[in-house]
């Protein structure tokens, strides 16, 4: 009996061991995400039914609360910029030469047609603070080790309440990301490639996202540069910025 | 009746605007009774209570408008009084399409509204929803097929769930149907997160409640109001045609009526000769040419009545009622009210003589000695 009792204690210490505590990989994880500033410039690619369309765009962001995009082609999208403050987010279309504030539920309505809300590209907190983690397995992607990560939200405003995350073990950057609904339902799936070493973090600059709910091949978004800590002007994250 | 044949033409020719009219006229009451009494029978009952921050042109406020019931408003709900609805957002995902839909929570022991509700009873271990057939068209959905909706509580949080298509309703009225899914009204609160918790209450014929708190009363007026500009435009558009007809008759008669005078010049100095005053002889005049209008309602109502009561009975199908957004029964039955005989006779008669006295005013101006003659004047 006391052998069985000192097997099972070493079993689980040994397990203890070389597992790493799920929260702890989420916090890596989310150091590696996030940054003081960042200036990005992307191409998202939308696949419709029929056809694709290619938007490209330079954006500023800072923390989760500022960010400032302004998008650069096709020519029909050219000099449209959104500012988001806060819980605000303002559009300024060139053509009507406006500015239309985009709020409550309207949020939850897709960019451009794409497989993202307005509140997808805003909801950019810690993982750590919605979530609390449970390290479930290992798997291989991408001929990437991964720990696989099942994230139950901690607070009532989240918008998916459960999350599979795969996580690099040796990078700490998540490499899909599963979204469920409370029923359990699978909503949305990301795929995160092309992982850079930009001034010490790791950062995937290519994702694609496909709400599985819909038919299509989803929304893929390329990061074709990315600098972190810069020094952004302040007046960028003004609504006078826009009209500029 | 000096005109002959002519007099004959006018009087058709007015019998025809007469019945045309009035045949217009009859199908837009008609319609306009029947779309306000499918609206009221699917959609807004006797008046709504609405949240004093809902907008039912408005979604996004649907997330932020819902009350709690009081226990005097569940009372009367029990009565069959009011009908709680609670209504949200949500996406439905039929066949891999996304589509935009409302949910909307009623309750299945409803009996104010015709919505077939009492489908949404018997759930066992299925979440049971009814859809408008215009609805079921666009998604292709048929009785018996599941329908898999993605929506958010009232944190936000999405949730997804597969319903099942219990029933499948025909109406008329694009409003009841149109992108909208119906579950039972405590399924959706609990999907929601809102226990006992509605957005809008409809209110039955006999609903005691006047005022209740934190609800503002919407009545017929208010929840028909775009219904019946339409009709208004409708009316407006019909009555230019109308004036175009009648205007068509009313040149006929007042031609007949400048050549009748113009012809029967020895006969206008005959009456003056006798003794009758300028007046009398226009007035004999007028008279005459108004008769037009007697017998024209005479001719209409020979071929009218027969032909309208046919209509009526059959009523007369457009066949894009379901494609249009619009309320549009598939048949529309024309209502030919007795105000709107009475005015179009008025009308008619009213028209007729003033353009038979138009031209006869010259007779007044007459000296009775050329006109015995004959003479040109």
């Amino acid at each position: 009996m006391k052998l069985l009792i000192i097997l099972i204690t070493a079993t689980f210490s040994l397990f203890a061991f070389t597992s790493p505590d799920a929260m702890e990989i989420l916090d890596k994880v989310d150091r590696n995400m996030s940054s003081r500033n960042r200036i990005f410039e992307s191409e998202m690619i939308i696949h419709g039914r029929r056809t694709s369309r290619n938007i490209t765009s330079v954006t500023y962001s800072e923390g989760n609360k500022q960010s400032f995009t302004e998008y650069l082609s096709p020519a029909r999208e050219l000099g449209t910029k959104m500012l988001k403050l806060g819980n605000q987010l303002w559009i300024y279309s060139p053509s009507t030469d406006r500015i239309i504030q985009i709020s409550g539920h309207m949020l939850r309505q897709s960019v451009m047609g794409s497989d993202l809300s307005y509140e997808d590209m805003m909801d950019d907190r810690k993982l750590t603070e919605i979530y609390s983690a449970e390290l479930t397995d290992n798997e291989i992607i991408d001929n990437r080790n991964t720990y696989v990560l099942v994230l139950t939200t901690k607070v009532e405003d989240a918008t998916y309440f459960k999350q599979k995350i795969w996580v690099d073990t040796e990078r700490y950057v998540p490499l899909k990301q599963e979204m469920f609904a409370k029923s359990g339902q699978l909503l949305k799936r990301t795929s995160l490639s092309e992982v850079k070493l930009i001034q010490g973090k790791w950062f995937p600059t290519r994702i694609i996202y496909k709400d599985v709910l819909k038919d299509g091949e989803g929304t893929e978004f390329t990061m074709t540069s990315i600098k972190f800590d810069q020094n952004i002007p302040d007046y960028i994250f003004t609504k006078a910025a826009l009209k500029k | 009746m000096g005109a002959g044949l002519r007099t004959w033409l006018n009087v058709a020719v007015l019998s025809f605007a007469f019945v045309v009219i009035i045949f217009y006229n009859g199908m837009l009451d008609g319609w306009n009774r029947q779309g306000r009494n499918d609206t009221i029978a699917w959609v807004t009952g006797a008046g709504q209570f609405w949240h004093p921050g809902f907008d039912r042109f408005d979604p996004y406020t649907f997330q932020d408008s819902h009350n709690l019931l009081s226990p005097e408003i569940v009372s009367e709900v029990e009565k069959k009084n009011l009908s709680p609805v609670l209504v949200s957002q949500a996406t439905a995902f039929p066949q891999g399409r996304s589509l935009g839909v409302i949910l909307k929570g009623i309750d299945p022991e409803q009996t104010i509204l015709s919505l077939p509700s009492s489908a949404l009873k018997d759930e066992i271990n299925q979440d049971n929803a009814i859809v408008g057939k215009r609805f079921a068209e666009s998604a292709n959905l048929k009785k018996g097929d599941k329908l898999l909706i993605r929506w958010r509580d009232k944190n936000g949080t999405f949730d997804a769930r597969e319903v099942n298509i219990a029933e499948i309703f025909n109406c008329d009225v694009p409003e009841a149907d149109n992108g909208q899914v119906y579950l039972s009204i405590n399924n959706l609160q609990k999907m929601m997160g809102m226990q006992n918790e509605a957005s809008y209450l409809v209110a039955g014929e006999n609903n005691p409640v006047k005022n209740p708190d934190n609800w503002i009363f919407r009545d017929l007026s208010f929840l028909l109001a775009d219904f019946d500009k339409l009709i208004l435009s409708k009316r407006v558009g019909a009555s230019i045609m109308q004036v175009f007809l009648l205007l068509i008759a009313l040149i006929a008669i007042f031609d007949t009526q400048v050549l009748s005078i113009f012809r029967r010049q020895k006969e206008i100095g005959t009456y003056i000769a006798l003794g009758m005053t300028r007046i009398q002889v226009v007035g004999i005049f007028t008279v005459e040419g108004g008769t037009h209008s007697i017998l024209a309602t005479l001719l209409g109502a020979l071929y009218g009545i027969p032909l309208l009561l046919l209509i009526n009975k059959t009523g007369i199908s457009f066949g894009i009622g379901q494609n249009m957004n619009i309320t549009l029964a598939d048949t529309i039955y024309p209502y030919y009210s007795l105000k709107l005989i009475i005015s179009t006779i008025l009308l008619v008669i009213l028209s007729a003589t003033i353009v038979s006295y138009l031209p006869s005013r010259k007779i007044a101006k007459m000296k009775p000695t050329d006109a015995l003659k004959g003479k040109l004047q």
